[in-house]
């Protein structure tokens, strides 16, 4: 995973809006794990257009954060589920 | 208890009927006196119900969820709802044309048995023929662009050839891998000894899972189930009775478990009788071993117990005669001599013969029971 590339969700993933706790949650077999909106906002965004860099310089503008700092969490996070299987990088 | 319950997952046990006859089968002994379905009206209510009270997640099983002709309108319904749905199937009966069906409205993803990779074992295990049906079923669910889990279920005759599960499973291009090792209830305990390995084995195999899970990372989510026998604390049965699943039996029954309608002295309610809201909050079977209240000792002093609820209940039944018994795989429960002479036994030579699922309840069990 690096700037240029263009992540999105595993086929077995899904992404749901839950009521009950008003958070995303990214479901897959037997699993789902609660988002925070952080995480929601990175997710929603892996589409498999959007470079890393994109979703990178979005969430900078849309937090008002420094986008060095938001591009070293993305870039964890999206890491962290790429190893769980459930982000692939668009080939 | 303080924390709010809500249900994530929904066990949608369509139907007790299966053409498998596996050796293992978690559905109870006495199916066959369960044999009325819920017709599909019922069960499209019962998922509006369900995703009302905070459900997610949709598993469709039974039995062999495939014998219903109404597995399309179910999905349909789960998809308008958004659960996220699981079929849990043998792959048979089934035609490419309606598994391509299943991915039009909405299926999210299909999970298929396979009992061993040497055709006639697998076989002798479903007491069908059936391995080269189900290869072939994996390769249309991946064609047609579906996630695929593949799950085998271990026990001493298949546990040597994990490696060869997973070379299986890369293969066929599997999205998950669940190596679950049986757990002695229902009719996996009527063969247990037939089916429990030894310590080194499942050591040797936990051993080659772990490495596949390392080289696999990121490919394929590899799973290894350890049996309970097998564990000096108990696992967290259910994620804690009542506390995450609901499991529909196919007569209706709402159960917090598979197995829980085959515990005595309790009673459970069916989804004809009561909306599935007041059955989850009332039901005097899900109270039962809801919280900490009903815990003996040495449970309800135990620091674990938050963690693992005290274990399974059908296993304390079955193996203790008392539901309320702490899990015997506990090495803190009283009757843990029970688990530590079964593990002696997996040493012994296994004998010949399996008993098959079956609509009659095995003679032993039956004669167990009086």
């Amino acid at each position: 995973m690096d700037a240029l590339s263009r992540p999105r969700l595993a086929a077995k993933a899904r992404l749901r809006f839950d009521r009950k706790s008003s958070r995303y949650m990214l479901l897959y077999p037997e699993r789902g794990l609660v988002l925070n909106p952080t995480a929601a906002d990175v997710l929603q965004r892996c589409d498999g257009e959007r470079t890393v860099g994109s979703i990178v310089e979005e969430l900078a503008r849309k937090y008002g954060h420094e986008p060095p700092a938001v591009e070293r969490e993305v870039m964890g996070f999206l890491q962290t589920m790429a190893d769980r299987g459930l982000v692939q990088a668009a080939p | 208890m303080s924390e709010p319950v809500r249900p994530y997952t929904l066990v949608a046990e369509l139907t007790y009927r299966c053409p498998l006859r596996c050796v293992y089968c978690s559905n109870p002994l006495d199916y066959g006196r369960h044999d009325r379905e819920l017709d599909t009206t019922t069960w499209r209510r019962v998922l509006q119900e369900a995703e009302d009270l905070g459900v997610v997640q949709l598993n469709l099983t039974g039995g062999e969820p495939l014998v219903r002709d109404d597995l399309e309108e179910l999905i349909a319904e789960a998809r308008r709802l958004d659960l996220y749905t699981n079929l849990i199937t043998s792959g048979i009966p089934l035609r490419r044309e309606r598994l391509a069906r299943f991915r039009q409205l909405g299926l999210d993803n299909v999970q298929i048995s396979i009992q061993d990779t040497i055709p006639a074992a697998s076989d002798r295990i479903a007491g069908l023929r059936s391995f080269e049906r189900k290869i072939e079923v994996a390769g249309w669910v991946k064609d047609l662009g579906f996630p695929l889990t593949l799950n085998t279920v271990l026990h001493r005759d298949n546990l040597d050839r994990v490696a060869d599960v997973v070379a299986l499973a890369e293969r066929l291009g599997a999205d998950r891998l669940e190596l679950a090792n049986a757990q002695y209830v229902g009719w996996a305990l009527t063969n247990r000894a037939g089916l429990l390995p030894t310590r080194e084995q499942l050591e040797r195999a936990r051993g080659v899972a772990a490495q596949a899970r390392q080289r696999l990372r990121g490919r394929m989510e590899v799973l290894f189930v350890t049996p309970d026998y097998y564990v000096d604390l108990p696992k967290a049965c259910m994620d804690g009775w009542g506390r995450r699943f609901i499991v529909i039996a196919p007569d209706g029954l709402v159960l917090p478990c598979h197995a829980a309608h085959t515990l005595p002295g309790l009673r459970f309610e069916s989804v004809q009788a009561r909306p599935l809201d007041e059955i989850w909050h009332d039901s005097p079977g899900f109270a039962a071993f809801r919280g900490e209240a009903w815990m003996p000792e040495p449970c309800k002093s135990c620091d674990r117990r938050a963690i693992d609820f005290g274990g399974c209940r059908c296993q304390a039944f079955l193996l203790t005669g008392r539901a309320a018994a702490t899990d015997p795989v506990c090495r803190l429960s009283p009757d843990h001599g029970l688990i530590e002479a079964a593990r002696r036994a997996a040493g012994e030579p296994a004998p010949a013969e399996l008993v098959y699922r079956g609509p009659r309840v095995p003679v032993a069990a039956q004669r167990a029971a009086e």
